[in-house]
């Protein structure tokens, strides 16, 4: 079996994840910047995790013959605080050209509060500016409907990036329409217990299809499971599904997705 | 929609002892909350029993309906982000 790992966190996991992931079918592994599970200090600090998301953990994962690539941004954790935000955001061209990064991501919002949302629009702009595609986040548990739909209408307004070029992340079953029916790519989560389950996913996928859609661990230093992509393809099979099915959303969506890069590699 | 390859036998085969343990861990949780009861109930718990109900629903789309019925129903960004966490149900200050 093979697989991509389109979202994952890896600068909080150990060497032996990433063993663990490519013996079971691991290709490549995506990395969205994101919050370290406190609030940084200063743009220094995500200067510092920008360098090593698109320096030093491609070289980690390279030990383990994956290829390894990343998305830049401030999470939307941390965008209450709009000047160190305007000063992460300033800092962040500099890293677009590294030969790792896809785009800008994970962007999105948190607690849906106005300046959450007005670093959303600037992400998106910086994006629009350099031509970049778009991972966002979408909030968590009672904030994640309302959320969703901010985050579509934001991005709406920039009919100059193509919807086709844009992922939403972390849908459920009262969001994955709102998505999909705006014309972009939906990634579901695997959590053990905030997001999706493996049979959830699956069910989702028998619902609203398999075309522009993606799972994902989204492991990252807290609960979480690196595996959980490929132990979702043992119960895909056990719930009937081909081969084909899982190729389909475990390697074919994601690298078909993410060749819209000129950074991605076709594997 | 893709019709689901798996054969309901083979669905209930699959799925019956993780509901049924899933359904008494839920009882569980609701008789202990009784045995312990002090006050007035928390909101979550309100909200969870509020939303049990959508399982005697004879319509497909139950999870939908609950995440929605747990979900903020605003619209409009909030002023200002207090918090960073979620709790899994809303919080209706106005209520
Ligand atoms: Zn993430």
């Amino acid at each position: 079996m093979r697989y991509i790992e389109p979202h994952a966190h890896m600068v909080s996991r150990t060497t032996d994840d990433y063993e663990r992931m490519v013996t079971s079918g691991c290709q490549a592994v995506i990395e969205p910047a994101f919050w370290a599970g406190f609030d940084r200090s200063s743009a220094q600090g995500f200067y510092d995790y920008l360098r090593q998301i698109t320096e030093y953990e491609p070289r980690r994962a390279a030990k383990y013959l994956l290829p390894h690539y990343c998305w830049l941004c401030i999470n939307p954790k941390e965008s209450e605080d709009t000047v160190l935000a305007d000063e992460v955001l300033s800092i962040i061209p500099e890293f677009i050209g590294k030969p790792n990064v896809l785009g800008i991501g994970e962007i999105g919002l948190n607690k849906n509060s106005k300046n959450e949302l007005a670093v959303l629009e600037k992400h998106i702009q910086l994006a629009a500016d350099h031509d970049q595609m778009v991972l966002v986040h979408t909030p968590h548990l009672e904030d994640k409907r309302k959320g969703t739909k901010l985050i579509v209408d934001a991005l709406k307004n920039h009919p100059e990036i193509d919807p086709a070029k844009i992922i939403i992340d972390h849908v459920e079953e009262h969001t994955v329409g709102i998505v999909k029916d705006a014309g972009f790519w939906a990634g579901i989560t695997l959590y053990p217990e905030s997001k999706c389950t493996s049979a959830r996913a699956t069910d989702i996928l028998e619902i609203y299809g398999t075309e522009q859609i993606w799972i994902n661990s989204a492991c990252d230093w807290g609960h979480s499971n690196p595996l959980a992509v490929p132990q979702t393809a043992l119960h895909m099979r056990r719930r009937g599904h081909d081969q084909e099915f899982i190729d389909k959303i475990l390697f074919k969506n994601p690298h078909d997705f993410l060749s819209q890069s000129p950074n991605f590699k076709a594997l | 929609m893709i019709a689901p390859p798996a054969t309901t036998p083979a669905l209930a085969d699959d799925g019956f002892m993780d509901a049924r343990a899933k359904m008494l861990d839920i009882a569980a949780f609701l008789d202990r909350l009784d045995r312990h009861a002090q006050g007035s109930e928390d909101y979550r718990i309100a909200a969870l029993r509020s939303a049990l109900t959508e399982l005697h629903s004879e319509t497909p789309g139950r999870v939908a309906r609950i995440l929605d019925q747990l979900s903020d129903p605003s619209q409009e960004p909030i002023e200002q982000a207090t918090e960073q966490g979620a709790a899994g149900a809303y919080l209706n200050l106005k209520s």
